[in-house]
């Protein structure tokens, strides 16, 4: 599917009037956007790279780990192993990509090195490896993340503990293992925030093995549940305030797959792709020309 | 040490050789009722230990009265079980995890590969009711495999050991390992084998010839036939059928070979020069644990005939405690003794005419 979904979404990219410009963005915000901005072009240089890349699902993530590793994780690049830092597990590990642009862009390591993903050697592997700075956990594997997060939270209560997920990534067992352990452990330190951009690999969540009522499922097992637009900066920020003691939060952020480039919006095609050297330009071209519309 | 502990079977004829005087039966602990019995001391010490258990009903919670918030009942749940234990062990603690073999080795099997062995992290998964343990609660609760599924992940420690002893030295050894462990243990209680030397992760132990002194390099002329065994029922058989065919002139060697990971190969290559070939047994099935480990190592490094007994390639069928299933499935001295004389005389049958399901 890799190829021919690159060639499918390569048309569209040059429809630049499809955004819908929210709210402006102002100050800190607004430095917020510019950085979710310059991920969003390295995804698309990236999944511009030999092997190409999980874009759907990367694009759908880039305010919420944006907003993560700039405001809420108390973390510090040049100690990525300090024994006091939070600790996020992106256990949607098809989110690699994301996740290096941010770490990057963070100063975890070089922006330079990006370009270096997924070439032979490089320790930018497709799923996250802990030979990157700031990668806690391997994962890719999905239904590991909350697991290990409860671990985390386990040995230090001061510490908050987040595990990133992927919808489809629910329709793993493991996850629920992992959600009725949270609450009887008290993990009030733990906060679970899922990409609800309702596609998986083939098809909608909904039509494969069915998710809602998704806040619902959250709430009978015991979570505090908030849920929000995934791509709202301020309003991820909210939602990824501590919540009560003793009881674990769950943020359900709601989102679009390949959010950015209209042309794979929402679209199956997205999820993985590589992108030909003119179909990257234009991608970015329509990324450059939204993002000055959002910030006009 | 004393051999003539490991003779507790009562229809097994009482031999009489130097290394066999008769004396009352050794007692008999439960290697995992000693872990149970040992860990709430060691984690008094150690404030990093924790007790991750999986509903085992093995731990007494009041003994980690000590020990506050790190006794874990994580309920039935070996995934989330061993994913919890990775993310405390990336924080610098050292957590225990219990849970039966079967679960380990095949159910939580991914989340021990890619959470803890991957990240090398510091987890001991101490894995009862392994083999036929369980017996009669069937094959759902056998593991058979799980030698061979865990000695295939890189830098993880696998440790067998043969007696309560044993299994007690090895947790202990195992908390100053950096990197993760999985020690293997049975269910109900087994001769203590004393003597072998001290037991040391990683170092086979020679118990025959006895009296070799505690120096590996003590060595002595090759045996006729070299017998190694992991596991306290297998070992066991191994020394029972040593002396057997010591008494019927066959002089064989003894390898206690409780670690399949790191292999002391030296052991192995030194146990099997100069003899006809070597036995393994091992309560496991035939492929990929402890015969499989010595077969591999003989090729690359000596090439010697080996016969490998365990447990046929077949489920149990029926009902039958361990003591049943081991008889049944020919992971017995009988077996032993049968496979080593067919080495010697090189004719397959030349030891005896005993049905050796085993070797089917």
């Amino acid at each position: 599917m890799t190829g021919r979904a690159a060639d499918t979404a390569a048309e569209p990219v040059t429809d630049t009037a499809a955004e819908p410009v929210t709210e402006r963005q102002t100050g800190h915000t607004a430095d917020l956007a510019a950085m979710a901005h310059r991920v969003r072009e390295h995804i698309v240089g990236m999944c511009a790279g030999p092997e190409g890349g999980h874009l759907g699902g990367s694009m759908s993530l880039v305010e919420i780990l944006t907003v993560l590793y700039c405001d809420v994780l108390r973390i510090d690049p040049e100690h990525p192993g300090a024994p006091d830092r939070d600790v996020l597990v992106l256990s949607k590990g098809h989110g690699a990509i994301c996740l290096y642009a941010v770490l990057a862009e963070r100063g975890f390591f070089p922006v330079e090195e990006l370009a270096e993903y997924a070439r032979p050697g490089s320790r930018l592997m497709g799923h996250p490896v802990r030979a990157v700075p700031g990668v806690e956990m391997p994962t890719g594997s999905l239904g590991h993340g909350l697991a290990l997060a409860n671990g985390f939270a386990l040995a230090d209560p001061g510490r908050r503990c987040f595990a990133v997920m992927g919808d489809g990534e629910l329709q793993e067992g493991s996850v629920w293992e992992a959600a009725m352990t949270s609450v009887s452990l008290g993990l009030g330190n733990v906060t679970a925030v899922i990409d609800r951009n309702r596609l998986q690999l083939t098809g909608p969540t909904e039509d494969t093995v069915r998710l809602e009522p998704l806040a619902d499922r959250w709430r009978g097992f015991g979570w505090t549940v908030r849920e929000i637009d995934g791509h709202d900066l301020g309003a991820l920020r909210t939602a990824l305030e501590p919540g009560e003691a003793g009881r674990p939060t769950v943020v359900i952020a709601r989102t679009v797959k390949g959010r950015g480039l209209p042309s794979v919006e929402g679209r199956v095609q997205s999820h993985y792709t590589t992108l030909g050297a003119r179909q990257a330009e234009r991608a970015l071209a329509v990324l450059r020309a939204r993002h000055r519309r959002a910030t006009a | 040490m004393t051999e003539q502990s490991l003779d507790t079977r009562p229809d097994e004829p009482r031999l009489t050789t130097p290394m066999t005087p008769q004396v009352k039966p050794a007692p008999a602990r439960s290697a995992r009722e000693a872990y149970s019995a040992l860990l709430p001391e060691l984690m008094l010490a150690d404030e990093r230990l924790y007790c991750l258990d999986s509903d085992t009903g093995l731990f007494d919670p009041a003994a980690f009265a000590g020990a506050p918030g790190r006794y874990l009942n994580l309920g039935i749940a070996e995934q989330s079980l061993m994913g919890t234990a990775a993310g405390l062990a990336a924080s610098g603690k050292i957590p225990f995890v219990t849970t039966m073999a079967t679960f380990a080795a095949t159910r939580a099997l991914e989340a021990i590969k890619i959470d803890i062995v991957y990240n090398r992290l510091p987890v001991r998964i101490v894995a009862t009711h392994a083999g036929l343990a369980a017996g009669h609660l069937g094959p759902t609760h056998h593991a058979l495999e799980d030698l061979a599924v865990m000695r295939a992940l890189p830098g993880l420690t696998v440790v067998v050991p043969a007696d309560a002893a044993q299994a007690e030295a090895a947790i202990r050894q195992s908390a100053a390992l950096p990197g993760p462990v999985y020690v293997r243990l049975g269910r109900k209680a087994t001769p203590d084998l004393g003597g072998g030397g001290p037991f040391e992760i990683g170092r086979a132990q020679w118990l025959r010839p006895a009296g070799d002194g505690p120096g590996r390099d003590a060595r002595r002329t090759p045996g006729d036939v070299a017998i190694i065994a992991c596991g306290p029922h297998p070992v066991l058989a191994a020394l029972r059928a040593a002396d057997r065919l010591e008494a019927r002139g066959v002089r064989a060697t003894v390898l206690n070979l409780h670690t399949l990971r790191p292999l002391d190969v030296d052991a192995i290559v030194a146990a099997a020069a100069g003899t006809a070939g070597v036995v393994t047994v091992e309560e496991h099935w035939r492929s990929g644990g402890l015969g499989g480990a010595v077969a591999e190592t003989l090729a690359e490094h000596a090439p010697t005939r080996v016969t490998r007994l365990g447990m046929p390639d077949v489920f149990a069928g029926r009902a039958g405690g361990q003591d049943d299933l081991l008889r049944r499935y020919g992971i017995t001295a009988d077996a032993v003794v049968t496979a080593a004389i067919d080495l010697i005389t090189a004719i397959p049958g030349g030891g005896t005419d005993d049905p050796d399901l085993s070797r089917v």
